[in-house]
Parts: C-alpha cells; structure tokens; sequence
C-alpha cells in the first residue's frame, strides 16, 4: 500500500506539537536507562571480550605451547612471544607480552589457540596513567585457574611424548603399532 | 544622598545582582537534570548531592580556561560583544516588581525600557558572530538579528494589549492593576508574548542562532572560557527575565492568595521555566523559512487583531 505523503507542515502543526509534548511528558515517568556505573555495575556476559589470560591445565601446568598463532592472528600485532622447549619434549613462552593499549579485544587470539591457553574475561576496567603499564608481561597474564574450559589438558590430548607420557598413552589415543609383530 | 543611603544602595544592588547570577547558575543545572528527567537520563548527579555543585564546577571550568581571541577576530568588538547580552538582561530586572514594594526602580516606562534593553540584546550576538569572522558565528549572528527583529514586533504589540487594559506602562501599576491575571483577559496575547520571549532567548525550538547541528554553535562558535560563559549567563537570565515578565504582565505578579507575595511570584515563575524546559526537550528546532513565516504570517497577524479586538472592547467598556 502506498503511504500518503506526509501533510505540510501547516496543516499539522497544531496536534503534533501537543502530541510531542504529551509523549515527552510521559517519559517522566518512566524508568530511567542510565546505569550510574561506579556505583552500579552491569553483570557482564560470560563471553564477554575483555582484558586477556593466559590459562593452566588441571596439572597447574601453562597450557600455552607457544605455537605463535595467536601473535600471527594479531590484526594490530599486540602479541609478542617467545619460544622455548623444554628437553622432555614441552613447549612454553619464555616471555609472552600483550600490548593492552593497542589490543582492539576482537578475540582472534583466543579462536586460533589450538591449545585454549590464551582467553577473553569479562573485565574491561584496566586503566592506566601511562602507556607502558598497559603492556602486560607473562607474569601479569598467567592466572592460576583453568579459565572457561575446565578439565581440557592438551598435553594428555595430544600425542606428543612428554616426560611421563609415551606417544600412545594419551586419552583416546591407541599405541602405535609395531612394526616388527604387524607382520602377516 | 548620604552615605549611608549610598551604602545601601549598593548593597542592595550587589545582593539582586549575586542572586541573579546564583539563580541563572542552578536553573542550567535545573535544566540539565529536568531535560534528563524528560529523556530517561539521570543529568549530573557527581558533583555533590545530586549534582548540586555542578554549576560550581561548570563556572571553575570555564575562568580557568585560556583566555583566547582568534587572531582574525575583530578585537574590540569580539570583547565587548559577550559583556552586553548579559549587561542588558540584568539591567532589565531593574524595574521587575517581585513583591509589593520589592523592585529596584519603578520607572513610568519600564515597560517600554525593557523592550528596548530586548533590542540591545540582539546586537550582543549579532556583534559578536559578526566579529568572529569566521562562517559559522557569521550565519548565527546573521540569523539571530533576523529573527528577533521579526519576532520583537508581535511582543512588543502583545504586550500593548497589556497596556491598555492597565493604563500604564510601569510595570508595577500593572501588577496593581491585575485583581483578575491579565492571562484571562488577553490569552492570545499571552500565547504570542511566550512564543516570542522563546525566540528572543534563542531557546529550543527557536534556537537558530546557536544550532548545534547546522552551525557547529552559532554566534558563540569562537567563544571560549569567561566569554562563552558571559554569553551562557546571559542567555539564562533572558529566560529568567522572559519567566518573570510573562508572570508581571499575565500571571498577576505578586497576587494570590494565603501564600506571601513573592512565594506566589517563584511559583509562577518556576512553572513558566519548566515549561520552557519542556518545550526544548520536545520540539525540534524550526526551518528557517518556517521561523520566518511563523513570526510574520501568523504572530504578526495574531497580534495586530489581538491589539484591535482589545481596542475595540476596551473603547466600549471604558464608555458604557
């Protein structure tokens, strides 16, 4: 249905200027929307993206295997890390830096971790006096929990040796076939 | 005079002055919070309880600020522009009847004085956009003389309606002569009076001088600091004055009854204020050409036959 154009602004001036003041009188009335925020603050989702963690496996163990896909994901290049492996086979960032004051919270990281160690929290309040105190080194971004994904271990996963876990021994994993006894 | 008369004077002067600025300072806030009232918001509510020091802070805001003149800005008068919308307002609250026996002057042609001070307004902003000399302000100033020059002449023409039902142009005898609000006698009048008195003040929804969305903010565009704060000021008290003298002229001034005289006149005051409050925060801002038309086609118009209607009946019942 074609709508009819709108009246000119003679013809209608009189009943819309009484309507606008009655709809905005209503609203004195009405709930107010500010959220006073120091005082009150808003439960925040659980997903949302916020200042970022590194997180530990139910061993108390980094989960982090410093594989660089979360620096390489970057689109601003905050991530800055450095490998290292320990000889019974484990790998860990030996520093492991986020510059907070170019991060955008955008999450990539946290989508191309293949080991769930690095995480969003729901916590934005991080404010500082000086650019340098927004980068974060390893120390300030290691929490002691497991963060959103509870009981995952990527080293009892995965199937790499480890000091204390042959390949094979892992959770779902079979142990490899010998060669020598698979003979027909 | 002696001294002490002097002294008094003074003092008195000094005391009407402060309480004008003090009252011009917590109707912003006023406005601030109603206007959030009316949208949902909660206004300023940091500074002290509920905010009440925000106009404190506001004022420390702005005369700490550079005191800056653009380079390109016509010196002197880009100085003296922003003293004279406040000055003329203040002055004009001279002659304002507050209670009986409660006003600073009571000239034979306050009405008359006021009306020219609402003239000198206008060459505060208009002045002042124009020695900017910057676009913006220039289209503020440009617009601001437009405007109160066409909205000046139905006020002025309401207002003698007013004049000839009182017989005088003092504004005191015209609150005597108000047993019955003049509102009841001369509703067009009134209606004419308030719409003008809206665009004399550059207020919503005549605020095309300052319009934020078209022209940055108008004639105060280059302004900053004390200056911008002068032109503030005195704005408020344009709304002030506008408040006070739609109460001495229609509303009965100081009558009414049980309550003392200047309780009635706050109260009249105060709902004419939050009135203009809410009109700011319902109306959107008028079209040029409408603001044009508006003023000449229809209050014009109004006035005039307003102004003969109460000839006429006036001419009869002063005979029979």
């Amino acid at each position: 249905m074609l709508k009819k154009p709108t009246p000119s602004y003679q013809s209608r001036h009189g009943t819309g200027l009484l309507r606008s003041l009655w709809t905005v009188l209503r609203h004195a009335f009405t709930k107010r929307d500010t959220i006073p925020y120091p005082d009150v603050k808003r439960p925040l989702p659980a997903r949302w993206r916020g200042r970022i963690v590194l997180t530990r496996d139910p061993d108390g163990e980094e989960r982090c295997v410093a594989c660089y896909l979360c620096s390489a994901v970057c689109p601003v290049d905050c991530i800055h890390l450095q490998s290292r492996q320990l000889d019974e086979g484990r790998r860990y960032p030996e520093t492991f830096t986020i510059d907070f004051s170019r991060c955008i919270f955008c999450g990539f990281c946290e989508e191309a971790c293949p080991t769930l160690a690095i995480q969003l929290t729901p916590d934005f309040e991080m404010c500082e006096k000086h650019h340098a105190s927004l980068v974060y080194d390893k120390q300030q971004l290691l929490i002691d929990g497991q963060g959103k994904h509870p009981g995952y271990n990527f080293y009892r996963r995965a199937g790499v040796a480890i000091a204390g876990k042959a390949i094979g021994e892992a959770e779902c994993d079979t142990p490899p076939v010998d060669r020598d006894s698979n003979l027909p | 005079m002696t001294i002490t008369q002097w002294l008094f004077a003074f003092s008195i002067l000094l005391l009407v002055l402060l309480s004008l600025f003090l009252i011009a300072a917590f109707m912003v806030y006023a406005e601030r919070r109603v206007l959030a009232l009316l949208q949902d918001r909660l206004g300023p509510n940091r500074a002290g309880p509920f905010g009440l020091l925000q106009p404190v802070a506001d004022l420390l805001k702005l005369i700490t600020k550079e005191h800056f003149t653009p380079p390109f800005a016509d010196r002197s008068i880009y100085t003296i522009a922003p003293i004279i919308v406040p000055f003329t307002a203040l002055l004009s609250f001279a002659v304002v009847p507050v209670d009986d026996g409660w006003w600073l002057a009571d000239i034979n042609i306050a009405l008359l004085f006021v009306l020219a001070l609402s003239s000198l307004r206008v060459y505060g902003i208009m002045l002042g956009g124009w020695a900017s000399n910057s676009k913006y302000p220039l289209f503020g100033g440009l617009r601001s003389a437009a405007q109160m020059i066409s909205y000046e002449l139905p006020m002025g023409l309401a207002l003698m309606g007013v004049v000839m039902l009182s017989g005088s142009f003092s504004l005191v005898d015209i609150v005597a002569a108000q047993s019955l609000p003049f509102i009841f006698l001369q509703p067009i009048g009134f209606f004419i009076f308030l719409v003008c008195g809206i665009a004399e003040t550059n207020r919503l929804p005549f605020d095309l001088p300052e319009a934020e969305n078209e022209l940055a903010a108008g004639y105060n565009t280059e302004y900053g600091g004390i200056q911008f704060a002068l032109f503030f000021l005195g704005e408020y008290i344009g709304v002030l004055l506008i408040a006070a003298l739609a109460t001495v002229l229609f509303l009965g001034g100081w009558h009414g009854p049980w309550l003392p005289g200047v309780c009635w006149f706050a109260i009249k005051m105060l709902i004419l204020i939050l009135l203009f409050f809410w009109l700011r925060t319902s109306m959107p801002r008028l079209r040029y050409d409408q603001l044009m038309s508006f003023g000449w086609k229809l209050l014009l118009p109004a006035a005039l036959i307003n102004l003969m209607i109460t000839a006429v009946i006036g001419l009869f019942w002063i005979k029979g």
